[in-house]
């Protein structure tokens, strides 16, 4: 069936081209038989008037996209700096469209306006100092304001003050997934290193630092609404990206250092799934997923789930084949909320504890290492489908 | 330089007579314009498996789930069973994709090709300043084709970790299947690649500043020759950092060094790496990486440069700023590889510090743009199909650009690295403009290679066709990327999230196919002309520079007398001074006549 849609599509095209080509061939009867393969006074009137019909091409196209396309771009920052970002990306947006609409008309026009014919001769103008200048000197006022800008943003996005109230994560990224590392009530992550990996000590936490000692390991990321989180990332075995798209945050997780990113959080999940945007969005996706469904169900496979909103972290730097699947759900609870969850969690150590209780010290590291390989191909498995 | 002119055109009696083997002619041949031509249907070559290879993964980004004969066909049993691609080959398609264009496609196909056949045709000379080395350049690129081929064919596959090959990934065969013999066989490949460029870019730079003809000067050199020259200069500045990068990683790879590699964990046991930083390699391949773009881009510039005002019959709008906007680009574009790093984990210091220079950059390119536009301005436009491509190059150009002011804002691309709206980005500015550069010039310049001329509306049909599907491809990925959707995923069905993008990505594979089923059209072109096409006459499109002083067939030493004396500057077109709406840079100046250009 594809084969014969593809031999369709080919004959079609090679249809296509042989009138097109026939199209300008016609352009040219009636002018004296040139076969020079140069340009005559017809092809450059032909050509002239594409030109302009292109320009129009590249407006409509211009506009049909930011209306069918631009509800799909990212919406409301859901953090306290992401609107910083989005006011400065709206600035640089404007000025962008002013400079395309303006050149992309002049480049167009002209092409058209001034296309050759045999008695005119061109205007010789080699040079204008002042025209020069005008052009040098207008983008760089322009661009001296967006640098300045930029960097001002830039500078309080970055720089983490170390005396500010935050909570201290540590987000720990291998192939092909996501934990956190909560700092516990000192708000310390106690020190770790990829030589301590033992059973179910995953991250490698030094277990005789004091500061470990209420460390929380999670496969889940709450985080509390108002509060800066600081962002501590390490990663087991390659570069990783841990990229929140909605809080406009994104940061590489680099073996053998720690990263750092700071946030914070502006809406629980519950009201940004509410935002009227989200609302229109997720009926969007779930109508398209039900259709989908009735096809899967038709060929007697299980329809999709239909979908709810959650914020997520994705890595957003290639780290393996299975890259494209690694993601962690990142909920934003009330304060109150947040607590709650938090204080139901066992610490890595108390973990750590259990788990030697149950078995052999010995067997247990053997173990862990063999669930983890395990693991990877299950992972691995998913992937080849 | 004028003595070197004399002395080549007494020796030319003697080459002459000489007669040529069809080895010496056409296969280890020291003539610059046979290696030109070599070059070129590499160039095409390697231009079609890559382009072949976009056109697969963009069917699986729009199709996931469905099964493709031609998959099953093209990639194998092992890597499209049946019919479905693995996620391993996805990414090895989009490795070797990025290589070959970047490299084999664009630097070599483009500079490699009319660096050779312009530098001596219009500067004067009888040949490269060494031909031998010259030579030893083409074969090196051809043997690294060949190498990076071969690793399309081995059973653990082609290397995979992405054209950029950050470390571990490139370096640790347990985490990805790529990067075992396929990564060892891209570093080898491309220790050779650089090993031709160098050589290559030496010869450039040598020719341009010893063997230009009497009365050359450096400010009567035609654009395409500086945009060359400065070119191969940067090359020889960037590409040896990337050749102690692979270095250093093969070291990494094979002896156990830790230069890039440091605490890991990876299939159950601790490595021993310890002390080094997959940072330091960002730098490395970055210090070339940047410059690279501007590698392939600037030549395109100057074809550009060179056709636009050719086509125009007007003087190029602003000769001396054009020279001044290619060197300043070429300084900026050694100190802003940060702007690929601002989220590597580096210090945010060092990434305002990128952000400043990298913007710095939209100066004189914009300066490039409204100079081209006005060299448009009250011209007598000749639409070849070359001028057609000048003309998109500028379009895309700016299109392209323009978004640079975002990704180029540390602050902005916090939000947008690594998305589809970086692929659109650089796809627009330097792939498909530089690839129009490259379609130009061979319009262009296509009867000086062969003696004949390529079919005018079956360029038409190409340029058309390619241009709206440029657009088509690459405008609607800018929404995609700001949307948050990553790059190099194997598929988005593991997000709903994504899944009202599904459309879009549908459209851009149509575009796609349409686009690169249409470039058979140039290749029909192109092969049939080479024998069959209309005869050229010695200065088809009227124009003043001096390679169209050379006689339509080749011979050894380009003139077969003395070699030609330049008296003017090559953009005297339309002068009010001369009858002719061209005047030859070989025509004397007329008794009064005033130098108007600067």
């Amino acid at each position: 069936m594809t084969s014969l849609l593809i031999i369709i599509v080919l004959v079609l095209l090679a249809v296509a081209l042989w009138q097109l080509t026939k199209i300008f061939d016609l352009t040219q009867v009636g002018s004296t038989s040139d076969d020079s393969q140069v340009a005559t006074d017809d092809d450059n009137n032909v050509q002239g008037y594409l030109m302009f019909g292109f320009l129009a091409f590249i407006y409509i196209f211009t506009i049909y996209g930011v209306f069918a396309w631009g509800p799909l771009v990212l919406h409301t920052p859901a953090s306290e700096h992401g609107s910083l970002i989005d006011s400065l990306m709206n600035i640089t947006w404007v000025l962008i469209f002013i400079v395309q609409a303006v050149t992309q008309v002049l480049l167009h026009y002209f092409s058209f306006k001034y296309r050759g014919r045999k008695d005119q001769k061109a205007l010789y103008f080699a040079d204008n100092n002042k025209l020069e200048a005008i052009w040098s000197i207008i983008p760089a006022v322009v661009l001296a304001g967006l640098i300045l800008y930029g960097l001002y943003a830039w500078t309080n996005i970055m720089f983490v003050d170390e005396d500010e109230d935050t909570i201290v994560v540590e987000l720990y990224a291998q192939q092909f997934k996501w934990t956190a590392r909560y700092a516990g009530a000192d708000n310390v992550l106690g020190k770790a290193n990829v030589r301590l990996i033992e059973g179910v000590n995953t991250l490698g936490v030094d277990l005789s630092d004091p500061y470990a000692q209420d460390d929380i390991i999670v496969s889940e990321l709450h985080i509390p609404k108002g509060k800066k989180v600081h962002f501590k990332m390490r990663s087991q075995d390659v570069l990783h990206s841990a990229y929140f798209p909605h809080f406009r945050a994104q940061m590489n997780c680099v073996p053998g250092m720690v990263t750092e990113f700071a946030f914070t959080p502006i809406y629980t999940t519950e009201e940004y799934q509410a935002m009227p945007y989200m609302i229109d969005k997720v009926a969007n996706i779930n109508a398209l997923r039900a259709k989908k469904s009735i096809e899967l169900v038709a060929k007697g496979e299980t329809a999709l789930d239909p979908y709810t909103f959650d914020y997520l972290l994705l890595c957003n730097k290639i780290c393996g084949a299975s890259h494209y699947n690694m993601q962690m759900k990142v909920i934003v609870d009330t304060p109150e909320d947040y607590k709650k969850w938090l204080s139901d969690k066992a610490t890595l150590v108390s973990e750590v504890k259990a788990a030697n209780a149950t078995q052999e010290p010995v067997e247990g590291g053997v173990k862990s290492d063999s669930t983890q390989s395990k693991d990877t191909v299950a992972v691995d498995k998913i992937a080849m489908k | 330089m004028s003595a070197e002119g004399h002395d080549h055109g007494q020796d030319h009696e003697h080459e002459h007579h000489h007669k040529d083997t069809f080895i010496t002619k056409y296969i280890f041949s020291i003539d610059h314009k046979m290696i030109a031509k070599q070059y070129l249907i590499t160039g095409i070559i390697m231009g079609v498996i890559g382009v072949t290879m976009s056109l697969l993964f963009r069917m699986q980004l729009a199709w996931p789930e469905e099964s493709f004969k031609i998959f099953n066909i093209l990639l194998g049993d092992k890597w499209a069973p049946d019919g479905v691609m693995t996620n391993d080959i996805y990414l090895s398609l989009v490795t070797i994709h990025g290589t070959i264009m970047v490299f084999f496609v664009l630097t070599a196909g483009l500079s490699g090709t009319f660096s050779n056949l312009l530098i001596p045709l219009q500067i004067g000379a009888r040949d490269m300043a060494s031909g031998f080395m010259n030579m030893i350049s083409y074969w090196l690129f051809f043997l690294s084709s060949v190498i990076m081929i071969c690793s399309l064919f081995i059973e653990s596959g082609p290397a995979n970790a992405g054209w950029t090959i950050y470390p571990p990934l490139s370096a640790l065969p347990q985490s990805i299947s790529g990067s075992g013999l396929g990564m060892t066989l891209w570093l080898v490949s491309m220790a050779i690649f650089i090993a031709s460029s160098l050589m290559g870019s030496l010869n450039y730079v040598v020719t341009v500043i010893n063997l230009r003809t009497k009365g050359m000067s450096m400010t009567r050199l035609p654009l395409t020759i500086w945009a060359f020259f400065v070119t191969a200069i940067i090359g020889i500045v960037s590409f040896p950092v990337l050749l102690s990068a692979a270095l250093l990683l093969i070291f990494d790879r094979s002896f156990g060094t830790s230069f890039f590699l440091s605490d890991i964990y990876l299939a159950g046991e601790v490595l021993h790496y310890q002390g080094g930083s997959p940072v330091l390699f960002e730098h490395l391949f970055w210090f070339l990486g940047h410059p690279e773009v501007y590698i392939v881009i600037l030549p395109a510039l100057g074809i550009t440069s060179e056709i636009i005002a050719t086509n125009s019959r007007k003087p190029i709008f602003g000769y001396r700023a054009m020279i001044m906007s290619i060197i300043a680009i070429a300084f900026l574009s050694t100190i802003v590889w940060g702007h690929h790093m601002f989220i590597s984990g580096m210090n945010p210091f060092l990434g305002s510090v990128f952000t400043f220079t990298t913007l710095l950059i939209a100066i004189p390119s914009a300066v490039k743009a409204f100079n081209y536009i006005t060299t448009l301005w009250k011209g007598n436009l000749q639409l070849n199909p070359a001028m057609l491509f000048s003309i998109g190059l500028v379009s895309t150009f700016i299109t392209g650009g323009l978004t640079g002011i975002i990704l180029g804002d540390s602050t902005l691309d916090i939000n947008v690295h690594d998305t589809y709206f970086v692929v659109a980005h650089f796809h627009l500015v330097m792939g498909i403009s530089a690839l129009y550069g490259m379609f130009a010039g061979v319009y262009h310049w296509f009867p000086r290679m062969f003696g004949r001329m390529l079919n005018k509306n079956l360029g038409y049909v190409h340029f058309w066709v390619t241009a709206i599907c440029a657009y088509g491809v690459f405008f609607p990925m800018h929404f995609i990327g700001l949307a948050g959707l990553p790059r190099r995923y194997y598929t988005n069905t593991n997000f709903p999230l994504f899944d009202d993008l599904q459309n879009v990505n549908v459209l851009i594979t149509t575009f796609a196919l349409i686009g690169g089923v249409f470039q058979l059209v140039f290749l029909y072109n192109f092969f049939s002309s080479i024998f069959y096409g209309k005869k050229s006459v010695q200065n088809p499109w009227k124009s003043n520079t001096l390679e169209w002083t050379a006689p339509v067939e080749h011979i050894h030493g380009n003139w077969p007398g003395e070699i030609p004396h330049v008296h003017r500057w090559p953009y005297d077109y339309s002068n009010p001074a001369h009858e002719e709406d061209f005047v030859p840079q070989t025509v004397p100046m007329k008794e009064g006549e005033v130098v108007l250009h600067h």
